[in-house]
């Protein structure tokens, strides 16, 4: 059992969580992500390593509330346990000094970005953030990103904060004023297809971090598998990094609506369940 | 001369629509009158068939006397999962090919005996003997059937066992691969209870490569390893489509069904399709357990699609009986060469080719040859591949040298050792292919895990 050390709200249906694994702790690195089971009857979900304190063996995990099982893990409180937390899973990062980093990030995709700019700050490049968000309400981790960024920027939908647009309109500004080495892209598929459609014309090198549906997580089904240059890879052995401008976005975009129909039974059932119970109390 | 005794099983018609298990074993008459078929051989040649050595005329001996509790302990001497042998063996190519009875009649059925004796008088652990603790401490990566035995016969000699598993249950293909209606998991928990009253410990969600490395655990006084990882990584046929929606590959599948028990979806969290007119690739026991739980999830057609005949099938002839009697439809001599979607992306057909046996390979079957122009398409909501399975890379990946040969396997020495001091290997991670196999390496490895710690 697992337990969840500390739980905080940061922002809507967004919950940082600090869940004590003394092992993956110890051994995580950015880029890399945890699978979690909550009770018997429970579902495998993947979610990216946030962030781990070795010392007091905690693993920060950032997640939303979009489906049954992050909905559930999100009405749990401090103090209570998780059946299963395995990783860390996946390649990590790789972290040397490229000079100028972009990270574009969107929705809880900040969360994933934020342990890879502290990292390739600490090897010395210099980082450019990009948050992209629907508006500044839903903006995540904003003084954190700033610690960890030399520039910091936004893009909202509404305006609300930094320049009204798009992330990709943040990043066309930037690569017509400087020369950048290489790029990172971690959110929502259309944002991170918008980023790689735009740097592949600039010939910048793009890393995106994919979220298929996954089951196992160490590489036995390939329910996570994805066409890279058009060969099969599987994001939980491979990856989940892969070169933005060799992913077959059409795919991933399919491949992810597969059981959109039995996800929502399960968070209808789930939601009963839980008016449910208040009625009962 | 006596015939056997055939082991009663459900009506197909019932059977197919659910998880139950389909033989429903012997009653006690039947076991008696078969296990008296025995004729306790001086020099039994049905044991040299078994992997992990069982004495079979000494436990059937105690059958026939109506002595389960006793049978079990002479099983549970050799072999540390008996309930699983007894129903997922392919008892016809080892024990009971070589049974004398068989050369001009009927072997007997050691397979169905030893589940009786499990079966009856499994909860008889008591008096295996078990050797001094040395406190010696062993690890084991992977909780599969190789780890198991491997770690099974190192706890009887005395050692200080802990088994390391990646996923939140331990079992390996007998929890994830073989489903419900041949191998109740209720019985794999049991074993798996044994070995921990025995003081086996199993450390859940633990990749070992990842989570902890090998010198990690080295440094944590671990005197000897031993990796039984599996062959996980599945094989695709590099095919136009081979990722349309529902098209899976068996491990998915199972996992899902098996592992996840999706079958009880929503009360179990974990979705699976269930389609309606399903197309399984592959002629082994995993296509034939994904075709039949196509069926039991409620499918109207299941059609199983192989490139050679049935004669050459790798599956077990029981298996391939009760699929084909539960509808399970064989269109043999035929290869896919391009599954096709619809404009969602979801599978919608597959097409196939004819083919036809010409010269005989490296592997003594004859090759399958296409026959030009002979294509043509079946349709399909759902897709299963169960063309075999690569090693699994990731520990041996993040192990400093660990040699592997060129297909991925790694390279071990006749006592089971690694290119790593210490480190020893068996099961489908070094080729092994079936249960029984990965279990009579897991006992061989152990012997040696001893031999080396002997000599330290």
């Amino acid at each position: 059992m697992y337990k969840i050390v500390s739980k905080k709200e940061i922002g809507p249906k967004v919950q940082t969580y600090e869940i004590y694994a003394p092992e993956i702790a110890r051994n995580a690195k950015a880029g890399q992500f945890v699978i979690f089971r909550i009770d018997d009857k429970g579902e495998r979900v993947p979610l990216t390593v946030a962030g781990a304190d070795p010392q007091k063996g905690l693993v920060r995990i950032i997640f939303q509330e979009t489906g049954k099982s992050t909905m559930q893990l999100a009405s749990l409180c401090e103090g209570d346990c998780i059946k299963d937390f395995a990783g860390p899973l996946g390649r990590p990062t790789e972290i040397k000094k490229y000079g100028t980093v972009v990270a574009a990030a969107g929705g809880v995709g900040t969360a994933e970005v934020l342990p890879v700019i502290k990292e390739l700050k600490k090897a010395g490049n210099r980082i450019i953030t990009v948050i992209g968000a629907r508006c500044k309400d839903l903006v995540i981790l904003e003084d954190e990103l700033k610690r960890e960024s030399d520039l910091l920027l936004f893009a909202t939908n509404d305006g609300t904060l930094g320049i009204k647009g798009f992330v990709t309109d943040v990043l066309k500004d930037i690569i017509s004023k400087e020369k950048i080495d290489i790029m990172y892209a971690i959110g929502p598929v259309p944002m991170m297809k918008a980023v790689a459609e735009l740097t592949r014309s600039e010939r910048i090198k793009t890393l995106v971090s994919l979220n298929p549906i996954m089951l196992d997580g160490t590489g036995m089904c390939g329910a996570c598998r994805v066409s890279i240059g058009g060969k099969i890879k599987f994001v939980c052995v491979d990856g989940p990094e892969f070169d933005a401008h060799c992913v077959n976005w059409e795919e991933l975009v399919s491949r992810l609506e597969l059981f959109k129909n039995l996800e929502k039974i399960s968070i209808d059932k789930f939601k009963y369940n839980q008016e449910c119970k208040c009625h009962k109390k | 001369m006596s015939q056997k005794v055939k082991m009663p099983e459900r009506d197909p018609k019932i059977r197919k629509k659910d998880f139950k298990q389909v033989n429903t074993g012997y009653t006690r008459d039947e076991m008696l009158k078969e296990a008296k078929r025995c004729l306790q051989c001086k020099n039994p040649s049905c044991s040299r068939g078994c992997p992990v050595e069982v004495n079979i005329p000494g436990f059937i001996k105690y059958l026939a006397g109506d002595n389960p509790s006793q049978a079990v302990k002479v099983l549970k001497q050799k072999n540390n999962l008996p309930a699983v042998c007894g129903r997922v063996c392919p008892q016809e190519n080892q024990c009971e090919r070589l049974c004398i009875l068989g050369k001009k009649g009927e072997s007997i059925c050691i397979g169905n005996l030893e589940r009786y004796a499990t079966d009856i008088a499994f909860e008889n652990n008591d008096s295996i003997a078990v050797a001094e603790k040395s406190g010696v401490k062993v690890a084991v990566v992977g909780s599969g059937p190789a780890g198991l035995t491997c770690g099974g016969d190192l706890l009887k000699m005395g050692y200080d066992v802990t088994v390391y598993e990646s996923l939140h249950s331990a079992g390996g293909v007998l929890r994830y691969g073989i489903p419900e209606f041949r191998l109740p998991k209720e019985v794999l928990d049991k074993e798996i209870n044994n070995l921990k009253k025995l003081g086996m410990k199993i450390i859940l969600n633990t990749l070992i490569g990842r989570t902890r490395t090998v010198k990690e655990l080295f440094n944590e006084s671990y005197k000897a390893i031993f990796i039984s990882v599996g062959a996980g990584l599945p094989v695709f046929p590099g095919i136009e489509g081979e990722n349309l929606n529902h098209v899976y590959c068996s491990n998915e599948f199972l996992v899902r069904v098996n592992l996840m028990r999706s079958f009880d979806f929503p009360n179990y969290d974990t979705p699976v399709y269930r389609g309606k007119n399903v197309v399984v690739i592959g002629g082994g026991n995993t296509a034939m357990d994904s075709a039949r739980t196509a069926l039991r999830l409620g499918a109207e057609s299941v059609k199983l699609i192989y490139r050679r005949t049935e004669k050459e099938m790798p599956a077990r002839e029981e298996e391939r009986l009760h699929a084909r009697k539960e509808g399970i439809e064989f269109i043999v001599l035929t290869n896919p060469v391009k599954f096709i979607g619809d404009e969602k992306k979801f599978v919608k057909a597959v097409e196939c080719i004819k083919m036809e046996l010409g010269d005989y390979d490296d592997s003594g079957r004859r090759h399958p040859q296409e026959i030009k122009e002979s294509n043509y398409a079946i349709e399909t909501d759902m897709v299963i591949l169960a063309l075999g399975l690569h090693p699994n890379p990731v520990l041996t990946l993040l192990t400093e040298g660990l040699n592997t040969d060129r297909h991925g396997y790694i390279i071990i020495d006749d006592n089971y050792m690694t290119s790593v001091p210490g480190v020893f290997a068996g099961g489908d991670i070094v080729g092994g292919d079936t249960v029984i196999e990965a279990m009579g390496m897991g006992k061989k490895a152990a012997r040696s895990i001893a031999c080396y710690l002997n000599q330290k």
